[in-house]
C-alpha cells in the first residue's frame, strides 16, 4: 500500500507540474506596459512556491513507503516528540520566503495602483450596466457631461443608456461608443462607474481587472503596447447574462485614434 | 461541576433519538443532516458539470438548464457546502460526539442548548431548501451574496422570495451555530476531566475549541449583516445599496455601501475557512500519530499553530477585495497579513511529515485519507500565495484558479478529514468496523478523482477562464478551454459516481459490519477506554482520571506500543 501511495502521488505531482511548467494553458501575451513586471512576478512566484509544492509532495509519498509496517526500514517507530531546532528552522524560512515575495512585487502594486493617471493620459468613462459597457469620451472640452440617474433609457443605448444631460454645455462633445478605443503607447485612465449591479472590467492581455462599483467612480490606468482588438469581459457576477457582458477593446495608432474621435464627433452634431 | 450537567437516559423513541439531549445523539444527528447535505450539495454540482459541457441539453424532470438556473445552482451548491456540510459534519457532527468524550466528559455544558442549536440548524436547512419551490426559484447572487445583486428585487430571477428565503436560512443557521460555538467553549474550559491539562488534549479537541472561538466571533457578524440585508430587501433601508437604476428603472434606494457586505460577509468569510479546515487539521495531526505508531511531531508548535491560524484568521478578510475599489494601501496590510498566515500552516505540513517519518506507518482506510489530507493541503495551500499577491490578483481574481485553490483547501481537504473521522470513528458510533476493501476503494477513486477534477481548473485560471459563466460560448479565449471542462465533467463524473460507494459501505456495516472491539486502533485517547458504543453518561459513571499526553507511542520499555491517557503516568520523556 506505501508503494502504491508513492508511485500515485509522485504521478499526480509529475504531471501537474508538467503542465505548468509546459505551459500548455496560460497567460495569454501581454501587452500592456505593466504585463511585463507581473509576468515576471508570475515567474518569480512559480519558481519560488514549485519546488516547495514537489519537495512536499515527494517526501510524503517516499515517508509513506520507507516507513511502513513491516518495511525493511521500520523496525520500530522512533519515540520522538519533535525537534525544536527544525520546528525554529522552518519558521524562519518559511517567513523569509513569504514576507520576501511580497516585498518583491510591492513597487508593481504601487504604480499600478497608488499612482495615478499622468497628465496627458486618454480619459474614457467606463461604465458597465446589466449586460452591457459603454465607454464615453469627453470630447476636446476636456470634460464629461452630466448624467442624470432620471433620465436614462436603457433599451435606447447610447447616451441615452448612460442618462447624459442634452442641457449641460459639457455634454455636447461627448462621445459615447460601444466599443472601446485607445490609441497605442499612451496612458489610459479608466474611470469605472456601474449603474446597477457589481461588475469587473477585465482585460487579460493588459494584466488589468477592475471592479465596477455602483456610487463609485474608480480612476485606474494602463498603457496598452500593442494594437490590435482584445477581449473585454466582466469578472464579477452580475445576474443572469454574466456570461455575454462582453466588449471589444481596440488598440490602435495615434492617428487613427483621432480619425475614429473625429468621425464620432462628427456624427453627433 | 460535572454532577450538574448528569441527566437521566431518556426513556422512549422521540426523547432518545429526535429531542435528544445527549451530545452523541446530536452529533449523529448533525452527521446525517451534513450527510443528507452533501448529497444534495453535489447533485447540484453535478448539474453544473453536465451544463458547462452540454449547454443546451434536456434533463429528466428537470428541463433545459438556463444560464439564470446555472447561477442557482452555484449559489445553492456553494451555501449548502460550506454552511450545512463543511461547518456542520466536522465540529456539529464529530466534535459534539468526540470532545466530551476525549475530555472525559458525560455531556456538553449545556444540553438543552446542544439540542436548540441542532434544530436550528436543521430549520435554516429546510429554509434553504424551500428557496427552490417558490416562484422565481433560488437566488442567483453566488453564496457571496454581494450587494446590490443580491439586494434588489428587480436584478434578476430568483432575487425575489428565492433570495429572501436564502438570507433568512444564513440568519438561522448563525443562530444555531452560535449557540453550539458557546457551548463547545464552555464544554473544553470547564468539564475536562482530573489531569485533562490544556497541554494533554487531544489536538482534536484544540481544534474544535478553536474552531468555536472562530465561530463565535464571525457567526454574530454575518447574522447582523444578514439581518441588514433583510432591511435593504424589505424595509427600504440602503445599508448596502446607493443610488442605482435597474435597467432604467430607479430603485429608490441611496446612500448605501456595496463594499460594507464585502467587508461584513468577508469578515466572517474568512475565518468560515478555517472553522471548515481546522477540525480536519485537528483530526489528521491525530490519526497521522496514531497510525505511524509514534507522537506527534511538536505537539505545542501545532498548538500554537492553530492558535495564530485562528488569529490571523480575523485580519486578512481584505484579500477577498483587492479589485472591489477598496484603497490600494490597504491591500498591501491584508497581503502581508495573509502571507502571514501561511507560515502556521507550513509549519503545520512540516509536523505531518516529520510525524510520519521514522514511524511505523500502518495503511488503513482513516490513515489513507489522513495522507490524502497532506498531499491536497499541500497543493490548495501553495496557491495561497500567488492569489495573497495582490499584483498576480489583478489577473488571477475570479478565474478558476480561485476555484480551484478554495476547492482543494477548504472544500476537499475538510471532506478527506469527514471522510478519514467517518472511518476512524465509526466502529465506536456503531460497535461495527466498515468494509476495508471498499473503503480503500472509495479512497482511491476519491484521491485521484480530485485532483482530476482541481488540478486542471489551475491551467483554466491561468488562462483567463472566468468563473460563474453559464456558458463558455461568448468570450473567444473562454470558448477555446472547452476541452478542459469536459475532462474535468467528465472526471467530476467519475468521482461522484464513487461517492455511492462510501454510503452503501456506512449503511451496509451498520447491520452488516464485522463487530469492533472498543479500541480497534489501538489509540491513547479516552474515547478508545470506554465501551463500544459509549453509554449515555460515556463513562458508565467512573470518570477517567487523565496521566499521559495524548499521543504516547512507541514509548520504550512500555508493555504495549501505545499507552492510553487514563494508564498509569510514564517517566517523563528525556
Amino acid at each position: 500500500m506505501g508503494l502504491v501511495l508513492l508511485i500515485i502521488i509522485w504521478l499526480i505531482t509529475l504531471v501537474s507540474t508538467y503542465f505548468f511548467v509546459a505551459k500548455w494553458w496560460w497567460l495569454p501575451v501581454g501587452a500592456s506596459a505593466a504585463a511585463a513586471g507581473i509576468d515576471h512576478h508570475f515567474t518569480v512566484s512559480f519558481i519560488l512556491m514549485g519546488p516547495v509544492f514537489v519537495a512536499a509532495q515527494l517526501a510524503l509519498g517516499w515517508f509513506a513507503w520507507k516507513y511502513r509496517e513491516g518495511g525493511t526500514s521500520s523496525k520500530g517507530a522512533e519515540y520522538s516528540h519533535g525537534n525544536a531546532t527544525l520546528e525554529v528552522l522552518w519558521t524562519v524560512l518559511t517567513v523569509f520566503l513569504f514576507v520576501g515575495m511580497n516585498l518583491m512585487s510591492r513597487s508593481i502594486w504601487a504604480s499600478e495602483r497608488f499612482d495615478s493617471a499622468k497628465p496627458g493620459a486618454v480619459q474614457v468613462e467606463v461604465t458597465g450596466m446589466q449586460f452591457a459597457w459603454y465607454f464615453r469620451y469627453p470630447g476636446p472640452d476636456g470634460k464629461f457631461g452630466l448624467t442624470k440617474p432620471e433620465l436614462e433609457d436603457a433599451s435606447a443605448g447610447g447616451e441615452a443608456a448612460l442618462g447624459l444631460d442634452a442641457k449641460d454645455p459639457a455634454s455636447k462633445d461627448d462621445v459615447v461608443s460601444g466599443v472601446m478605443v485607445v490609441p497605442v503607447n499612451r496612458e489610459v485612465e479608466v474611470i469605472l462607474r456601474a449603474h446597477d449591479v457589481i461588475h469587473s472590467f477585465f482585460v487579460p492581455q493588459m494584466r488589468f481587472k477592475q471592479d465596477a462599483v455602483p456610487g463609485l467612480a474608480i480612476h485606474m490606468h494602463f498603457t496598452p503596447i500593442q494594437t490590435g482588438e482584445y477581449e473585454i469581459a466582466c469578472a464579477e457576477l452580475c445576474g443572469l447574462g454574466h456570461y455575454k457582458m462582453h466588449g471589444i477593446l481596440k488598440v490602435v495608432s495615434q492617428e487613427e485614434f483621432d480619425k475614429w474621435l473625429a468621425a464620432r464627433e462628427a456624427e453627433k452634431q | 461541576m460535572q454532577a450538574a450537567h448528569a441527566h437521566e437516559a431518556p426513556q422512549g423513541f422521540i426523547r432518545k433519538w429526535i429531542f435528544s439531549l445527549d451530545h452523541k445523539v446530536i452529533g449523529l444527528q448533525y452527521y446525517f443532516l451534513a450527510l443528507a447535505a452533501v448529497f444534495v450539495g453535489m447533485f447540484l454540482s453535478l448539474l453544473m458539470r453536465i451544463h458547462l459541457i452540454w449547454p443546451t441539453a434536456t434533463l429528466p424532470f428537470f428541463g433545459e438548464i438556463k444560464p439564470e438556473t446555472y447561477l442557482s445552482l452555484l449559489t445553492m451548491h456553494g451555501t449548502i457546502m460550506v454552511f450545512f456540510v463543511l461547518t456542520t459534519a466536522p465540529q456539529g457532527g464529530f466534535g459534539n460526539y468526540f470532545l466530551p468524550i476525549q475530555i472525559g466528559a458525560p455531556d456538553m455544558a449545556f444540553p438543552v442548548l446542544n439540542m436548540l442549536s441542532f434544530w436550528t440548524t436543521f430549520l435554516g436547512f429546510i429554509v434553504l431548501l424551500a428557496a427552490f419551490f417558490v416562484t422565481g426559484g433560488a437566488p442567483l447572487h453566488g453564496w457571496t451574496g454581494y450587494a446590490p445583486l443580491s439586494a434588489l428585487q428587480s436584478a434578476g430571477p430568483g432575487e425575489g422570495l428565492g433570495a429572501d428565503l436564502w438570507i433568512t436560512s444564513i440568519a438561522i443557521f448563525c443562530i444555531g451555530a452560535l449557540m453550539g460555538a458557546l457551548n463547545f467553549i464552555t464544554t473544553t474550559l470547564d468539564m475536562r476531566a482530573k489531569g485533562m491539562t490544556m497541554m494533554r488534549m487531544p489536538l482534536t479537541v484544540w481544534a474544535w475549541f478553536i474552531t468555536a472561538i472562530l465561530g463565535l466571533l464571525a457567526f454574530g457578524v454575518l447574522l447582523s449583516a444578514g439581518i441588514l440585508l433583510l432591511m435593504d430587501r424589505n424595509l427600504g433601508t440602503s445599508f448596502f445599496v446607493p443610488l442605482v437604476t435597474v435597467n432604467g428603472q430607479l430603485t429608490g434606494h441611496k446612500g448605501g455601501s456595496p463594499l460594507l457586505w464585502q467587508h461584513l460577509f468577508w469578515f466572517f468569510g474568512h475565518p468560515e475557512v478555517y472553522i471548515a479546515i481546522l477540525p480536519a487539521m485537528g483530526l489528521c495531526s491525530q490519526l497521522l500519530s496514531v497510525f505511524s505508531r509514534k507522537p506527534i511531531f511538536g505537539y505545542k508548535a501545532m498548538v500554537y499553530a492553530m492558535l495564530s491560524i485562528g488569529f490571523l484568521g480575523f485580519m486578512v478578510w481584505g484579500h477577498h477585495m483587492f479589485m472591489s475599489g477598496m484603497s490600494p494601501y490597504t491591500a498591501f496590510a491584508f497581503s502581508i497579513m495573509t502571507m502571514g498566515i501561511g507560515v502556521p500552516s507550513a509549519i503545520k505540513t512540516f509536523n505531518w511529515l516529520g510525524t510520519l517519518w521514522r514511524g511505523r506507518i500502518r495503511f488503513h482506510s482513516p490513515m489513507l485519507f489522513a495522507i490524502g489530507f497532506v498531499s491536497l493541503f499541500v497543493t490548495g495551500g501553495i496557491s495561497g500565495p500567488f492569489l495573497a499577491q495582490p499584483v498576480l490578483d489583478i489577473y488571477l481574481h475570479e478565474t478558476y484558479f480561485v476555484i480551484a485553490h478554495f476547492h482543494l483547501i477548504m472544500g476537499v481537504a475538510s471532506i478527506f478529514g469527514i471522510f478519514a473521522a467517518t472511518y476512524y470513528w465509526f466502529p465506536k458510533m456503531f460497535g461495527k468496523m466498515m468494509n476495508e476493501p471498499l473503503a480503500k476503494l472509495h479512497f482511491w477513486l476519491t484521491f485521484i478523482g480530485a485532483y482530476a477534477i482541481f488540478m486542471p481548473m489551475h491551467y483554466y485560471g491561468m488562462a483567463a477562464g472566468l468563473r460563474r459563466y453559464s456558458q463558455s460560448t461568448e468570450v473567444a479565449y473562454i470558448l477555446k478551454l472547452l476541452p478542459l471542462q469536459r475532462f474535468i465533467s467528465i472526471a467530476a463524473f467519475i468521482t461522484i459516481a464513487s461517492q455511492f460507494i462510501f454510503l452503501f459501505n456506512l449503511f451496509w456495516s451498520m447491520w452488516k459490519g464485522k463487530k469492533a472491539s472498543d479500541n480497534p486502533w489501538e489509540a491513547t485517547t479516552l474515547e478508545w477506554t470506554t465501551a463500544t458504543p459509549p453509554p449515555h453518561d460515556n463513562f458508565s459513571g467512573k470518570t477517567p482520571v487523565v496521566h499521559n499526553g495524548p499521543y504516547e507511542y512507541s514509548v520504550p520499555g512500555a508493555p504495549r506500543d501505545f499507552v492510553m491517557q487514563s494508564d498509569p503516568e510514564i517517566e517523563p520523556a528525556h
